[in-house]
């Protein structure tokens, strides 16, 4: 289990100037919330190592991030979509996070099996992703970040274009995986019905900052600060 | 408003009350025609004698020429065509498009005898081997020399499917070597840098240095003399004779203005016509300029003998010869 | 109201393209002997078939091949300069065949710049230019760029995300090749190919010039020869029909090996790019743009300084250049946008057999006509039109409309190829938002095509109005003083020993192609760089 640390991390994107400081504890789900353009998918990205910082630092288990390319990195990000190479076929896109050449021995592909049998998609290897629907796409981008097994997981809305139903599914998936492996999640949703389901612990992003940061039920609960009020549209 | 009706009667094909004069249309190759060639000076002098307008229709080479006139047969809107050669003669007589000039000509000055019926000399020149005296100490004094000399040093030749000058030395060779010619081919190839399409993509690649030979006419140094004021490009005189080239012109007999056709037949033997030739085109002009034909001209090396096929031999063997040289040089 | 159905511009445009070119080669036959079907067994044709195919097989290769590492290192290299080396990639293409050999020469030729560099560090001279080699340099300087051009804009339909995942999984760069770069490569190389060895396959002068002795004969001289020399209308026409019959033999093989992958261009702002490593990548990207740079710029650069020591002051202030000049510019427009117009009818016919009717076969028909026209011989063409329209009208006196239409007969195959995937892409990728939300005709333009259709429209303009207006095929034929083109005023002023005159020419018209790329990439294009 992996403890998340960013200090002041700084960044700057067109005009907007944008300072994180979050600590996410050791193999729990955090869920972060705020407005569209608030910076979410940013600050995921630089956890991941997509984008660099200017200032400040990103510590994992107390290791200084900085200049670790994304695949050195303790992490796997899943995105809302294009998870998957559309000419590979589900197993191999699972293999690719054993060796990203493919040079897969009988035990690794054993592995891979295993994983998508884990993920609910036994049997479905040999399929391209354009001839698996939605919610079966991002199953098997999860089914290749347990093959990864990196200690992080990164979740950009993978599930946002999913029916509620199926949403609910995954996530519960997700949840429990991450018991099952040790994992500590960090996840973006626009739903705070899925924060409040399955996230012990919520940061609020509002333009650029964490605004506020606690047990979910502190953070969306009656003691909500404005901005998060206001976000919530339920007025204090 | 004048301008206006001016436009309706341009846009209608032209006033139909008859003032209009007559206009004379002249099929010839591009060079010829364009502002530093010499067709502009010839349409000013003719229009003035004429009462007339001279229109030059260009394409771009004299194959191209000839293959308007087949195509287009007796409908063709041309009235003369000046820039075929001794080379395509046969074949163009061969159309039966051509009318008899009628005309007495006066004294020529070419290296042969001349009593076509149908067309008129205009100008004419000998194809030689050009060299840079900065790149070559000792040029070629014959084509045997040519032939038989050091492959290292190269010349660019012209194809004879696709120029001009190419066929000419086929036929120079020919006329040289006889039956012996695919071999002289096979020796030569050694020093043939590369052959080209036409005359000025060869003599570019000479210029730009890229060998220190090249096929073109034994007037090209008139021009480096007369305009660049160099003598550094230089005619190799080779034992055996050079080449002749004959450019004419014939009046169609589908012409409908024959007597303007025939006019400006007449005129082109004439000093007016003539003196446009040495400068315009760089060749030789067909009659005695006397004075008026530029001192550089007049310092040209007379080759030792005009070598020439009867046009109807050429037509005849033309293909034969091709597919040897082809074979010869493609081995 | 109602609306056309969206097949008919195609089948007009097919018509258009086919009909032309069909009566054009049909005429020949008409007027001339028939069908000459000796051609067949001619051991003559059979070798320049042969070597024909071969020459142009080779230069595909050669120029398609080394494109997909230059593309691959333009697409994740930001260097100053950039944005100026794929401007100066539209050029090659622009010039007449005749100056950009003569570039080649004086850079590569015996007497050419490098010699004169390694003659100064007392190194060998490089082997003769002269032969199948320079053949090659030459269709790999034509082509190059083209293809260059062709990929990038293939590359920028990976997703983001792709890039990411690629960082993320640790590909290393020949790992980024193989899962992100090659598929999209893959389905965009066979149109490539397809363009480069048409241009190779009927390849003139350049093969004359270069290729060192009659060896090297293309069936393009054969077809001249039974027009010019041999006056056999029949077997010019036949030889013409030969070529469209290998050229699409090989076409349908090509395009055949295309596969189409499901990719949705990304059109927002650039990723991050995980394979933008320093050390042995960044040697090798470096190399290949380089190599790139060099077989592009350098012949250019020599035409420029040729252009420049030449008699500049007596050539520009005649104004016979400049109304040449306003007319190659006309001719250039002109055909540019009549191909332009050709293209969409056929794109939008591609999509509609694609998307509506779901035909995927017949779907590559519209791709296979817009080509047709490379693989046409010029001279065959321009003989067949005349032989066609001399009795109807004084076909010189029309001469600058035809040579618009031949040019954008011959510029189709670019546009087309420049802006059908762009069409498809968004039709995949917003269609059916369209289709709920009710919009369509103008709006749909206006709205949803044009946003992402303007840079490719902008790169088929100018690359059309370029080509059109340093177009020397059609106007030898038609052109005559009164309609004289800057590329016939050169070539007339080459064939008057005029050389510096011609090589002044030949900069100006490298600056007006270089001044419509510029104006109308960038005007009509908006400032996406692909």
């Amino acid at each position: 289990m992996s403890t998340l640390d960013l200090q002041a991390v700084g960044f700057r994107y067109e005009d907007m100037t944008m300072t994180f400081t979050l600590r996410v504890p050791a193999g729990g789900i955090t869920a972060l919330i705020g407005p569209s353009g608030a910076g979410k998918t940013t600050l995921l990205n630089l956890i991941a190592g997509f984008e660099r910082p200017v200032s400040g630092r990103v510590l994992i288990d107390g290791v200084d991030m900085a200049g670790r390319a994304p695949a050195d990195r303790p992490v796997t990000m899943l995105f809302q979509e294009h998870n998957l190479f559309p000419h590979l076929t589900a197993a191999d896109n699972v293999g690719l996070g054993i060796h990203p050449g493919l040079r897969l021995a009988a035990p690794e592909r054993a592995r891979v099996d295993e994983a998508l049998d884990e993920i609910g998609l036994a049997g479905l290897g040999r399929r391209l992703p354009g001839q698996l629907s939605g919610g079966e796409r991002q199953r098997v981008a999860l089914a290749r970040s347990l093959v990864r097994r990196r200690p992080i997981l990164l979740l950009d809305e993978p599930f946002a274009a999913l029916g509620p139903g199926l949403r609910r599914d995954m996530l519960a998936l997700v949840d429990r995986l991450r018991r099952a492996q040790g994992l500590t999640v960090l996840m973006v949703s626009h739903d705070p019905g899925d924060a409040r389901r399955i996230a012990e612990r919520t940061a609020f992003v509002h333009s650029g900052h964490i605004l506020a940061e606690g047990p979910t039920a502190d953070v969306l609960g009656p003691g909500a600060t404005p901005e998060v009020a206001d976000y919530l549209g339920e007025h204090v | 408003m004048k301008r206006l009706f001016l436009a309706f009667a341009f846009l209608t094909g032209g006033p139909a009350w008859g003032s209009e004069p007559a206009t004379l249309t002249v099929l010839t190759y591009g060079s010829f025609a364009s502002e530093w060639g010499p067709g502009a000076a010839i349409a000013k002098a003719f229009e003035t004698d004429c009462a007339c307008a001279l229109a030059w229709v260009t394409v771009d080479d004299a194959g191209a020429m000839l293959a308007r006139l087949k195509m287009e047969g007796a409908s063709s809107e041309i009235d003369v065509v000046l820039g075929l050669d001794t080379s395509l003669m046969a074949e163009a007589r061969a159309t039966g498009l051509f009318a008899p000039h009628d005309l007495t000509l006066p004294p020529l000055t070419l290296p042969i005898a001349w009593d076509d019926a149908t067309f008129v000399p205009f100008d004419f020149g000998y194809f030689a081997v050009i060299y840079d005296a900065e790149a070559l100490a000792t040029p070629p004094t014959s084509l045997r020399d040519l032939v038989e000399g050091n492959p290292d040093q190269k010349i660019v030749i012209q194809d004879p499917r696709t120029s001009t000058p190419g066929l000419g030395l086929l036929l120079w060779v020919r006329s040289v070597y006889g039956a012996g010619a695919a071999e002289a081919w096979r020796r030569l190839r050694g020093r043939v840098l590369t052959v080209t399409q036409g005359w000025s993509e060869a003599y570019g690649l000479f210029l730009a240095g890229e060998a220190p030979m090249v096929l073109s006419y034994t007037t090209s140094p008139a021009y480096h003399r007369i305009i660049e004021g160099t003598d550094r490009y230089r005619t190799a005189p080779f034992a055996e004779g050079h080449y002749l080239q004959v450019e004419i012109a014939g009046m169609l007999a589908s012409s409908d203005v024959p007597e303007l056709a025939a006019a400006f037949l007449a005129f082109v033997p004439s000093t007016a016509f003539q003196q446009t030739i040495p400068t315009g085109n760089w060749m030789y002009p067909v009659i005695d300029l006397g004075p008026a034909l530029p001192p550089d001209f007049a310092a040209l090396p007379t080759p030792a003998a005009a070598l020439l096929h009867a046009p109807d031999e050429v037509a005849a063997n033309r293909e034969a010869w091709i597919a040897e040289w082809l074979a010869a040089m493609s081995e | 109201m109602s609306r056309l159905p969206p097949l008919v511009p195609g089948f007009v445009a097919a018509g258009l393209v086919v009909g032309i070119i069909g009566a054009s080669l049909g005429a020949l036959f008409v007027v001339g002997s028939g069908a000459d079907g000796s051609i067949l067994g001619d051991p003559y044709v059979r070798r320049i078939v042969v070597f024909t195919l071969w020459q142009a097989g080779l230069s595909a290769v050669l120029a398609v091949g080394l494109a997909i590492p230059v593309a691959r290192a333009l697409a994740r290299r930001r260097f100053p300069g950039r944005t100026a080396l794929l401007h100066l990639f539209g050029l090659p293409l622009v010039l007449p065949v005749i100056v950009a050999v003569f570039g080649i020469v004086l850079v590569f030729g015996g007497h050419g710049w490098i010699n004169q560099a390694l003659d100064r560090l007392s190194l060998g001279p490089l082997g003769s230019l002269y032969g199948l080699q320079g053949i090659l340099l030459a269709h790999v300087f034509f082509n190059l760029p083209l293809a260059v051009r062709a990929l990038l804009l293939a590359l920028a339909t990976v997703p983001g995300e792709s890039w990411r995942l690629a960082a993320q999984l640790g590909m290393a760069p020949a790992q980024v090749f193989r899962f992100v770069e090659w598929p999209v490569l893959r389905q965009a190389l066979p149109g490539i190919a397809t363009l480069v060895f048409f241009l190779c396959f009927t390849s003139f002068a350049a093969v004359l010039t270069l290729g060192g002795g009659p060896a090297a004969t293309v069936l393009e001289v054969a077809i001249y020869q039974a027009l010019r020399l041999d006056f056999d209308l029949g077997r010019a026409g036949s030889l013409a029909i030969a070529q469209l019959a290998i050229c699409g033999l090989v076409a349908a093989g090509l395009l055949g090996l295309g596969r189409s992958v499901a990719v949705t261009p990304e059109l927002g702002r650039a990723t991050a790019r995980p394979d933008v490593r320093r050390g042995v990548g960044a040697l090798g990207d470096g190399l290949a743009i380089a190599i790139a740079a060099a077989l592009v710029a350098l012949p250019l650069a020599a035409l420029v300084a040729r252009g420049l020591t030449g008699p500049l002051s007596t050539v520009l202030r005649d104004p016979a250049i400049w109304s040449a000049a306003g007319r190659s510019l006309a001719v250039g427009v002109s055909a540019a946008a009549l191909a332009l117009a050709v293209a969409c009818g056929l794109a939008v016919a591609t999509r509609e057999l694609r998307l509506t009717y779901r035909v995927r076969h017949l779907a590559t028909a519209p791709d296979m006509v817009a080509a047709l026209p490379l693989a046409t011989s010029v001279l065959a063409l321009g003989a067949g039109l005349f032989a066609l329209l001399h009795r109807v009208v004084a076909v010189f006196d029309v001469a600058l409309i035809l040579v618009a239409g031949i040019n954008a007969l011959f510029v189709l195959p670019y546009a087309m190829r420049l802006i059908a995937p762009r069409m498809l892409h968004v039709a995949e990728a917003y269609g059916p938002l369209c289709a709920s939300l009710g919009i369509s005709g103008w709006n749909r333009l206006r709205l949803v095509e044009w946003p992402s259709l303007r840079a490719p429209v902008g790169l088929a303009l100018a690359l059309g109005a370029a080509l059109a207006a340093g177009d020397l095929g059609a106007v030898a034929l038609f052109g005559t003083q009164d309609t004289a083109t800057l590329p016939l005023l050169l070539y007339q002023r080459m064939a008057s020993y005029r050389m510096e005159e011609a090589a002044v020419i030949a900069l100006l018209l490298m600056a007006i192609a270089g001044a419509l790329f510029i104006v109308l990439e960038r005007g009509i294009g908006g400032r996406e760089h692909p």
